[in-house]
């Protein structure tokens, strides 16, 4: 259905599994990485206000692709992200401020504390599938919340303030520098999820996806692969914890609510399961429409409805979100990458794209 | 022993509602399969409802749990029209997915419509009784005696309505339901109505001990635990399961919040999280539940 460019054949394997195949894939992929690196100094986006929007986006994109490795690639539903984040959140929080470890030891020891977290809550987890998962995931969100919020050392309901990260003697504590921090952590990452999914691990877990006993027949183990996929979810979770403390510079059990969770689910429906493209585009959608929600169309419906003012912004943005979700579960379930590869597709096919 | 029971005795008054709110829960999974997690909302709402009927609209109890029943009946069947109903044949996920999505709906709605504020509900008296030497409030009597009478209610009308009868072919079998002239999509409204009602009503009675607050969809969420320990598709499981719940909850704030709190887990949040701790343990043992039926998975 999706065909390549017209007149590219791949002559040797090397080239039929590369990621980028084509020489204008190269230009586009360069542009795209000069786009990122610029956008912070010159251009529309070069305030602190659109940095922060970017960072937050980034940080995003990492833990839905970790959810989406877990969700989208192995079909196993998480309602446990937001808390894994709060595990490399904490993590990070505590040993930047109390230990005083460089951001070069705090972000893998975040990663590696959240992968060792999600993994104890994924053995009951693994032997239950469906609705039973989701409740398994819930009960693991509220037990390491719970745990957080009445231990001594995590601050409890007082939250954590930490420096700025440092690596050497650079110290980023301009919004720029810390964007190229976080973009450069973000494509590390993606590369990363891509080429899980398109090697055996990924086929495994989309084994497993599809049908988990015809899965095992074939003789994948879904018990051991599942467990991986929530140990690699969690590690992504972990890491995105670790930036979003960085980023906020304060670790509060408020910033990883259950609602969070539901928000990262519902950024990988909007952008698509099982894309590694999809993470990014529902990340970047999503967040662009919540935050034109609360700037434009929330004060300005609050002037329309002056007694509604107060808990308009706060009301307004869950309601838009339900309703953006809702219609791409009922609409196109398979998301905003779908919608990238018609396009791409009847691009290619010009001007015979009806054929698609 | 005098602490035992009473906390036996708070627990079992609320886990029988905690049972009637799961019963919404299991009869929307028996009669069309979907798991609602929005649940916990439909409770929260159901207790604002009743909020405004009697401090804004200034109905008399009676008629503000009527005027509750039929804005949330109203409620359950457009969620199961607008949201619902295209989904009947999609995949688990799609469904599961649409039900978290608006439990987070519904609370902007709440927001929207009450500000999130902490409201007093109450609606029944507050004399203390003594009862086999532990104290009891009026309104956990009330809450007791209301969620048996909607429990026994309900199995009346499975038993002996045509419209009961109808939702338990539908669970049976839906295909022959569906030849016998059954309009399953009248059923799947049918029981999303039964389902908010029920959790209404739920709610109202929990708002009647702690106030109603946005926080009350977390008490909602109870339901969870409560349908994993009794089993997804069973009906006297459910009840159950919210006893086990009830008295597990209230054990573990008399009993292991003093333990905990050495280890330095202070806060005494246990309560909220020990139905939680419990349904992760019975999974490990019994992954179906106490009472819920194993399936048997073919390719």
């Amino acid at each position: 259905m999706f065909n390549k460019p017209a007149g590219t054949f791949n002559a040797s394997y090397t080239k039929d599994e590369a990621i980028v195949r084509t020489r204008t894939q190269w230009g586009l992929l360069i542009i795209l990485v000069g786009i990122l690196a610029v956008v912070p100094y010159y251009g529309p986006l070069a305030s602190d206000y659109w940095i922060n929007f970017l960072i937050y986006v980034a940080i995003t994109v990492i833990s839905v692709q970790g959810l989406n490795i877990l969700t989208g690639y192995c079909g196993q539903i998480s309602l446990g992200q937001a808390a894994f984040m709060a595990v490399g959140a904490y993590t990070t929080a505590i040993l930047s401020s109390k230990a005083g470890w460089p951001f070069l030891a705090c972000l893998p020891m975040a990663g590696l504390m959240a992968t060792a977290v999600g993994f104890i809550f994924a053995i009951p987890a693994v032997r239950v599938k469906g609705f039973y998962l989701a409740i398994t995931t819930l009960a693991a969100h509220f037990v390491i919340i719970y745990l957080i919020i009445s231990l001594e050392f995590t601050g409890g309901s007082i939250g954590i303030y930490i420096e700025r990260p440092r690596i050497g003697s650079i110290i980023f504590d301009s919004p720029q520098s810390f964007y190229m921090l976080v973009i450069g952590v973000t494509i590390v990452m993606t590369v990363f999820a891509k080429n899980i999914v398109r090697t055996k691990v990924g086929w495994a877990f989309i084994a497993i996806r599809d049908n988990d006993l015809a899965a095992k027949v074939m003789g994948v183990n879904p018990f051991t692969y599942k467990l991986l996929a929530f140990s690699i979810s969690a590690f992504y979770a972990g890491i995105a914890g670790s930036l979003l403390v960085y980023h906020l510079q304060f670790a509060h059990p408020e910033h990883y609510g259950l609602t969070q969770a539901i928000w990262l689910l519902g950024i990988l429906i909007v952008g698509g399961m099982g894309s590694i493209n999809g993470a990014i585009f529902g990340s970047i959608f999503v967040r662009l429409i919540d935050e034109i929600t609360n700037i434009h169309i929330s004060p300005a419906l609050g002037n329309l409805f002056p007694s509604l003012a107060g808990q308009m912004s706060a009301a307004l943005g869950l309601l838009v979100f339900t309703a953006i979700v809702g219609i791409f579960i009922i609409y196109e379930p398979r998301g905003l990458s779908h919608r990238w590869q018609l396009l791409k597709a009847s691009y290619r096919l010009w001007p015979f794209s009806y054929w698609t | 022993m005098d602490m035992f029971i009473q906390l036996l005795i708070s627990g079992v008054l609320v886990g029988t509602v905690y049972g009637l709110i799961a019963l919404g829960f299991v009869l929307v999974y028996k009669s069309s399969g979907i798991l609602n997690l929005a649940q916990g909302e439909l409770v929260m709402l159901g207790a604002y409802i009743c909020y405004t009927g009697i401090n804004v609209l200034h109905l008399n109890i009676a008629l503000a749990f009527l005027f509750t029943f039929a804005v949330s009946g109203v409620m359950g069947i457009v969620i199961s029209r607008v949201a619902i109903r295209p989904l009947v044949g999609q995949p688990l996920l799609s469904v599961i997915m649409m039900t978290i999505v608006l439990s987070i709906g519904l609370r902007g709605i709440a927001i929207l419509a009450w500000g999130a504020e902490t409201e007093g509900l109450s609606i029944f008296g507050h004399s203390y009784y003594h009862i086999a030497g532990a104290v009891v409030s009026e309104q956990s009597i009330w809450a007791f005696a209301l969620s048996v009478l909607a429990v026994v209610a309900f199995a009346l009308y499975f038993q002996k309505t045509k419209g009961g009868r109808a939702m338990r072919a539908v669970a049976e079998d839906q295909q022959a339901a569906q030849s016998v002239g059954i309009k399953i999509i009248n059923v799947f409204d049918h029981s999303w109505l039964i389902a908010a009602v029920v959790g209404a009503l739920g709610g109202i009675l929990l708002a009647s001990g702690s106030g109603v607050s946005i926080e009350l969809s977390h008490l909602g969420l109870k339901v969870l635990p409560v349908v994993l320990i009794g089993g997804l598709d069973s009906i006297q499981g459910a009840i159950i399961g919210g006893v086990i719940v009830g008295i597990a909850e209230n054990m573990a704030v008399g009993y292991l919040d003093p333990v905990v709190s050495d280890w330095g887990l202070v806060g005494g949040g246990l309560r909220n999280v020990f139905p939680y701790i419990l349904a992760l343990f019975i999974l490990v043992v019994r992954p179906h539940g106490l009472f819920g039926q194993k399936r048997i998975e073919r390719i």
